[in-house]
C-alpha cells in the first residue's frame, strides 16, 4: 500500500534579474514518486536536482516565495498545508541535510527528548544515543561542541524517537564512520520492517544498496529512473537510463569517470529530454518533447530510446 | 611546500586529550589520506594544521619554519559542512571573492554558474555551495590543501569532476594535500598513502 504519493509535482521560484525583470526558475517539474509501506526508497542523483526541495515540499516547509503545483498524498489523503503542519514531526519526520537545523541554545539531549511523542523521553533518547555510539556526556553538550558526525547523529536521533510513520532522511550519513553508518541504516531497516517507510536521500549509493528496496534517480528536477536495487551492479548494464549509468560509473570503485558538462540551469531548461545536452546516445528526436515516464523491466524510465 | 607536525597534542579546555605526540611529515606533491574513527579529532587536527586552532602542545612547520600568523594562510582547509563555512548574510559573489578573485577557467572547471552569484547561500543546494568553498580555497598563495570530507555532499559525477579538477591544480602547482574521508574507495583512488590517526597517537 502506498503511504506517500507525489504526483506531477512542480516547484518554481520567481527571481528578479534586475529591478523590473523577473524570471522563473523551475527547479522541480513533473515529478512522480511513490513510497510504499514497509519500504525504503533511496533517492540519489545530481546535486541540485531538487532532492531536498522534494523533502521540504512533502513536509510543507518550502520557503514563502516558492510556487508549487501537483499533489502530495499521505495514506491516500491529499495534503493541505494545515494537514502538513499536523503531520510534521508526528507522523512524518524529517532528518534535515543542514546541521544548522539544530537549536544552538539547547543542550542536544533535551532537543532529542522534546521530539519524543510517546514513552519515556529520557530512556528513548539514551537508547538511541547508545545505538548510534554517542557517549553518555554528549547529551549535555550544545551543538557548537559537537563534531560534524556527532551533530548528524543528533539529527538522526531526533527522528528515531519521534514515533513517526514516515522518515524522510536528507543525507543522514555523510562524514559518519562505517560502523555508525551501518547502525543508522540498520535502524532504518528495522523501522521500515514495522510497516513504516523511509525515503533515504543520499549520495552514498553503495550504502543505500545495502538496505533500500528501490532507487529513484533524480536529474534536473525530476525522476529519470526508478529501479530495484539489484540493477546497480557491474557496469550498470541492467540500468535503464543513460544518466543512471553515468552516475554509477563515476563512483570511485567503478571507474571514477565523469561525463563532461553540467546539469541544465533552472532558468534555461532544454525543451526536450533534460539529459539530452549530455547524453551519449541522444538523437534529434530527443530534443522534441519531454519523454514521459514509462514502465520497463519492473522499473520505470524517462527515455525514448532505452528498451 | 613541506608540512610537518611535531609532537602535536590537543584538548579542549577541561576535556581529556584528543591526541598527543602526533608527528607527521608531508612532502610537496604528496596526497595523503587521514583516517580515524568518528570523534577522534581528525577535524581538530586539520584545523590546527590550517591555523584555525592553536595546538596545546607541539608545533606546525612549513618548510621548516613556524607559520606566520598574519596575512593569508598558505594551508587552506575545506570543511565538511559548506553551510557553516560561508557568511549567511553575504551574497555568493562576495563569498567567492572574499580572499581572491578566481578566474573564469577555475569557475568552469568547478562548474560554478554565473547565475548563482546573485543568490544567498541558503538559496543554493549543499553541493552547489561546496563548489564555492573549493574555489575560494584554491587561491594562488595556497600551498597546501586539506579536504575534510570535501565531496561527501556531492553526487558521484560532480565528485569525480571536482576531484579531477583539484588533482590537476594540485599536480600543476606541486601542492601537498590531506584527504579526510570515510569513503575507503575514494581514498584508495586519490591517495599515495594513508595515515591512521589512531595508530600514530596516544590519548594519555
Ligand atoms: N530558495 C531558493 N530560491 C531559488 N532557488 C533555489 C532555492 N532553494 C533551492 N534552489 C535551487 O533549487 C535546486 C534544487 O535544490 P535542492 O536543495 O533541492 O537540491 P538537492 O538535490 O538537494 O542537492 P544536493 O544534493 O546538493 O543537496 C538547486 O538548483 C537550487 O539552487
Ligand atoms: S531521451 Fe534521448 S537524450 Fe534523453 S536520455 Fe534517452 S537517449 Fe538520452
Ligand atoms: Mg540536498
Amino acid at each position: 500500500m502506498p503511504i506517500l504519493e507525489v504526483e506531477d509535482l512542480s516547484i518554481s521560484f520567481k527571481q528578479y534579474t534586475s529591478k523590473w525583470q523577473q524570471e522563473t526558475l523551475t527547479v522541480i517539474s513533473g515529478l512522480d514518486v511513490v513510497l510504499e509501506e514497509g519500504e525504503i526508497l533511496a533517492v540519489v542523483g545530481a546535486s541540485g536536482s531538487g532532492k531536498s526541495l522534494l523533502a521540504h515540499a512533502i513536509l510543507g516547509i518550502l520557503p514563502g516565495n516558492a510556487i508549487q503545483s501537483g499533489t502530495i498524498k499521505y495514506k491516500g489523503e491529499t495534503l493541505t498545508s494545515a494537514r502538513q503542519e499536523e503531520l510534521r514531526g508526528s507522523e512524518i519526520s524529517l532528518i534535515p541535510q543542514s546541521v544548522n537545523y539544530l537549536d544552538p541554545l539547547m543542550r542536544v539531549g533535551k532537543q532529542v527528548r522534546a521530539s519524543a511523542k510517546s514513552g519515556d523521553p529520557v530512556t528513548l533518547q539514551r537508547d538511541v544515543f547508545e545505538q548510534l555510539h554517542l557517549q553518555e556526556g554528549v547529551e549535555n553538550l550544545y551543538p557548537f561542541q559537537l563534531s560534524g558526525g556527532m551533530a548528524r547523529r543528533t539529527l538522526l536521533s531526533t527522528a528515531m524517537v519521534s514515533g513517526a510513520k514516515v522518515i524522510i532522511a536528507d543525507e543522514p550519513t555523510p562524514g559518519l564512520d562505517p560502523v555508525v553508518i551501518k547502525e543508522a541504516l540498520k535502524n532504518f531497516r528495522a523501522f521500515a520492517d514495522q510497516g513504516c517507510a523511509v525515503m533515504l536521500i543520499t549520495h552514498d549509493i553503495e550504502s543505500a544498496l545495502t538496505i533500500a528496496d528501490k532507487i529513484a534517480v533524480f536529474y534536473a528536477g525530476t525522476t529519470m529512473e526508478i529501479a530495484p536495487v539489484e540493477n546497480f551492479k557491474g557496469k550498470g548494464e541492467a540500468l535503464r537510463h543513460p544518466y543512471s549509468k553515468a552516475l554509477w560509473n563515476a563512483l570511485p570503485q567503478n571507474g571514477f569517470t565523469p561525463i563532461p558538462g553540467s546539469q541544465p540551469q533552472s532558468n534555461a531548461l532544454p525543451p526536450g529530454c533534460l539529459f539530452a545536452p549530455r547524453c551519449p546516445i541522444a538523437t534529434p528526436a530527443c530534443g522534441e518533447a519531454r519523454p514521459e515516464m514509462r514502465e520497463l523491466r519492473d522499473g520505470k524510465v524517462r527515455c525514448i530510446h532505452e528498451d | 611546500m613541506k608540512i610537518e607536525a611535531k609532537n602535536l597534542g590537543f584538548r579542549y579546555d577541561g576535556y581529556p586529550w584528543l591526541f598527543r605526540n602526533v608527528d607527521l611529515t608531508i612532502q610537496p606533491g604528496e596526497i595523503v589520506g587521514l583516517k580515524a574513527p568518528s570523534g577522534y579529532g581528525k577535524t581538530s587536527l586539520c584545523k590546527i594544521l590550517a591555523g584555525y586552532e592553536k595546538p596545546v602542545e607541539g608545533e606546525v612547520l612549513l618548510n621548516g619554519e613556524p607559520i606566520n600568523s598574519k596575512g593569508f594562510h598558505p594551508v587552506q582547509l575545506i570543511f565538511q559542512h559548506p553551510e557553516k563555512a560561508v557568511n549567511p548574510r553575504w551574497k555568493m559573489d562576495k563569498v567567492l571573492n572574499e580572499g581572491w578573485r578566481p578566474d573564469q577557467s577555475l569557475l568552469d572547471l568547478l562548474g560554478i554558474e554565473k547565475e548563482w552569484m546573485t543568490r544567498w547561500p541558503n538559496e543554493l543546494s549543499g553541493g552547489e555551495l561546496q563548489r564555492f568553498c573549493v574555489a575560494r580555497a584554491l587561491g594562488p598563495d595556497t600551498k597546501f590543501l586539506i579536504a575534510d570530507e570535501m565531496t561527501t555532499m556531492l553526487d558521484a559525477i560532480t565528485q569525480a569532476q571536482i576531484w579531477h579538477a583539484v588533482l590537476e591544480i594540485v599536480r600543476e602547482r606541486n601542492m601537498g594535500m590531506i584527504v579526510v574521508s570515510h569513503e575507503e574507495k575514494l581514498v584508495q583512488r586519490l591517495c599515495h598513502r594513508v595515515i591512521n590517526l589512531d595508530e600514530i597517537t596516544s590519548r594519555m
